[in-house]
């Protein structure tokens, strides 16, 4: 079996409602002086917007620090937003109560960043799978076994037998990223949530659970936000990419669209500094943007990668901060080169 | 065909390096009779999976040796000169970071909290040549950061206040500031960012460009390997597998091993399928006797059962038996008789 490359663009279907609707979400960390006083806010998630279809996966690419984990934080539920809504099904999910929150967890699986750290090393496989069916008040130990081991053999650890007793020092990396995903899956959720699932992993390995995730995002029409900041596994799992930088979402489009026509000067900065295995690689030095990505507690005023952009339009992006534009149907970009309408930006060739 | 690594043009050359650990398990044979060479102004890369043997070759290299060292035996010759066979004083005076450095895996990770960059990096130029006075010191690590680009205000800061990859950079100055022929770099940029990782490629290159360094790139990121590579060394399993040039390689793997690796390379914008390698590496407990790669190579033959030799093919030099009859000769040691491979 191999992952088919992904082409057609799958935003929000007509007429049907989003699984997930995230709507100007900021999440703001506020930071205290001597312990009380108000200093201030990290602006980790500012502003962000998309909407998820049922069965849809989606890649959220961006640096480190740029708010991703935060992001999904907010989406599962976990941190509370500054401002904004997230609705799953066309509810708030925070409108509930704790009652509500605790149903819509169980619609939503969380592969954690960090695999190695993601499972408990004293605990069994089968308790470490059993835990959230208990939580989640299945209260026959009978039908908890028959989940886990269908799990199990969903994310083909099989037979189910020769895993159930183990440690998790006892398994490969792969393995335990299996078994991470399995966690994820056992209340089968709706939507599941990749932070980083394969960063930590070797090429061979990194590609085994990349078609799990694809086969098992198939067979139960899933929908997947997966979070990473490596732009050359993205094509081979989701259907969408959103680049995040300094807590916004500053392109979206559709993975082929985007790898081939990239609009924002950030984008295209990160397409450039990529590189495919090549000799010739080591003859040429990369062309990088200078600097590092702004403060989230002070960020610059206007468009938030002005002081590192070659394209920079003095007067206009240092002091408005730019709205989305539309250049091309279905291709959003918060960039003042399009204002005016589409056109091939500066560093880009689009017969590359 | 094995000469004594005198040879004028090398900057490195190593003989049959053995490098075990000792384990409550039992013995682990991280590094198992490895030969390689290196010319002078060129990089090698070393690829491999986690726990291949790739930080534990550059340990046997640099002699950086862990308590429970079981076996360490080979020759290393560093432009000529054998030096394993040195007294750790000279080595540590001598060569260490005099004639060879090594920017560790994590490096980042590993200053010392409690000292500015700016004393940190110069210490290592101190400890090596007394008669250089501190103020000197300092002003070739202004040198050094410049090149590396860390700028100027951030001499003499502390490192909690420099970000993931302005420490990185430190590090490589580290490894710099005593001008030494050869640098070994352990997963320089794998905990880094995309366009950190392009700009300290970048840094890299000109250092080697301008200052005719050679490299040992050890990494498991074979696309940002060849950003550097001149050759590539691709190991497997305690052992080096395949080494050819950098072009060659890129373009057709040799090795069973190397070809399934590069297959499960994403490339941004190919249109190939990714694969994935069956199974898992062997245990370095126990290792296979015969090839090691049998139990996941879909060419497997009844010969793999015996342990291959490093087979030169061309200028490019290859373990595995499908190559045997395509080869000129056979490079470096080979622990076992041969004859017992034409039975
Ligand atoms: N609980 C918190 N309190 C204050 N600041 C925080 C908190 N959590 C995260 N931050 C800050 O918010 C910003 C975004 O962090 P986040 O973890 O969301 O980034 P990320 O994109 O996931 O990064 P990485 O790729 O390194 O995981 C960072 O500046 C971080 O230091
Ligand atoms: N001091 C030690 N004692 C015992 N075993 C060790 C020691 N150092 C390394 N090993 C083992 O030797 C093998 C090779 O380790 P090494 O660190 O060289 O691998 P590596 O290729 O650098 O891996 P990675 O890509 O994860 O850094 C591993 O099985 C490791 O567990
Ligand atoms: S808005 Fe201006 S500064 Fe920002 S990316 Fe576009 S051109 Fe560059
Ligand atoms: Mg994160
Ligand atoms: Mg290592």
């Amino acid at each position: 079996m191999s992952v088919q490359t992904q082409s057609a663009p799958a935003p929000a279907r007509e007429g049907e409602q989003p699984l997930l609707s995230v709507r100007n979400l900021r999440v703001w960390y506020e930071l205290k002086k001597w312990g009380f006083g108000h200093a201030g806010y990290v602006r980790a998630v500012d502003n962000v917007s998309f909407d998820l279809a049922q069965g849809e996966a989606i890649a959220i690419v961006g640096e480190s620090g740029c708010g991703k984990s935060s992001l999904m934080k907010a989406i599962l539920g976990l941190v509370r937003p500054y401002s904004g809504e997230i609705l799953f099904e066309g509810k708030d999910i925070f409108a509930g109560g704790r009652a509500g929150l605790r149903w819509y967890r169980s619609q939503v699986g969380y592969v954690q960043q960090d695999p190695f750290g993601a499972l408990p090393p004293f605990m069994s496989i089968r308790r470490i799978l059993e835990e959230p069916l208990i939580l989640g008040g299945v209260k026959n130990r009978k039908e908890r076994l028959k989940r886990i081991r269908e799990v199990l053999e969903e994310v083909k650890l099989s037979p189910p037998e020769d895993f159930l007793n183990k440690f998790p020092h006892m398994l490969s990396g792969g393995q335990q990223q299996r078994v991470v995903i399995a966690r994820a899956m056992i209340r089968r959720p709706k939507l599941l949530v990749a932070d980083e699932p394969v960063s930590m992993l070797d090429a061979s390995v990194r590609v085994e659970i990349l078609k799990l995730l694809r086969q098992i995002q198939a067979d139960y029409n899933l929908a997947v936000i997966y979070i990473t900041h490596d732009l050359s596994t993205v094509r081979y799992f989701s259907e969408r990419i959103f680049v995040m930088y300094a807590g916004k979402l500053i392109e979206k489009a559709a993975t082929d669209e985007l790898l081939w026509h990239p609009r924002h000067p950030y984008t295209i900065a990160l397409l450039n500094a990529i590189s495919d295995p090549d000799a010739s690689n080591a003859h040429k030095l990369r062309e990088v943007p200078p600097g590092e990505p702004p403060s989230l507690v002070n960020p610059p005023p206007g468009c938030r990668f002005h002081p590192r952009c070659k394209a920079m339009i003095q007067g206009r992006c240092e002091v408005d901060e730019p709205p989305e534009f539309e250049p091309r149907p279905g291709h959003q970009v918060a960039c003042w080169l399009y204002e005016a309408g589409d056109r091939i930006p500066p560093g880009w060739s689009e017969e590359a | 065909m094995s000469n004594n690594g005198s040879s004028n043009s090398l900057v490195l050359k190593v003989e049959d390096l053995v490098l075990y650990f000792r384990t409550t398990k039992g013995v682990v044979q991280a590094v198992d009779h490895v030969d390689f060479e290196l010319a002078k102004n060129r990089a090698v890369v070393i690829i491999g999976e986690s726990g291949c043997g790739k930080s534990s070759l550059a340990k046997g290299i640099l002699r950086l040796l862990p308590r429970n060292v079981h076996t360490y035996t080979g020759r290393v010759y560093l432009e000529g000169q054998e030096i394993m066979g040195l007294d750790e004083e000279t080595f540590r005076m001598k060569i260490r970071w005099v004639k060879m450095s090594l920017v560790p895996q994590a490096a980042m990770n590993a200053l010392n909290p409690v000292l500015r960059v700016s004393d940190q990096v110069a210490e290592a130029l101190l400890i090596h040549y007394p008669n250089v006075s501190k103020r000197e010191a300092i002003e070739r690590v202004r040198e050094m950061f410049r090149y590396v680009g860390v700028p100027d205000s951030f001499l003499h800061r502390y490192p909690f206040e420099l970000s993931g990859g302005m420490r990185q950079r430190v590090a490589i100055a580290m490894a710099m500031i005593t001008r030494p022929p050869l640098i070994i770099l352990d997963e320089p940029t794998s905990a880094l960012d995309v366009l950190t990782q392009a700009n300290i490629m970048n840094v890299l290159k000109q250092i080697k460009w301008e200052t005719g360094t050679s490299y040992i790139l050890i990494t498991h990121d074979v696309a940002t390997s060849s950003e550097l590579a001149d050759d590539v060394a691709v190991m497997y399993a305690g052992q080096v597998v395949e080494m050819s040039d950098a072009a060659s390689f890129f373009k057709e793997p040799l090795h069973p091993y190397a070809k399934m690796l590069m297959a499960a390379v994403p490339k941004l914008r190919g249109d190939d399928d990714l694969e994935f390698i069956p199974g898992q590496p062997p245990s370095l407990l126990n290792p296979p006797k015969g090839c090691r790669f049998a139990d996941r190579c879909p060419y497997r033959m009844a010969q793999c059962e015996i342990n291959p030799p490093m087979f030169r093919v061309g200028d490019r030099k290859v373990r595995c038996w499908l190559y045997e009859k395509d080869a000129d000769g056979i490079y470096g040691t080979h622990p076992e008789p041969l004859e017992q491979a034409h039975v």
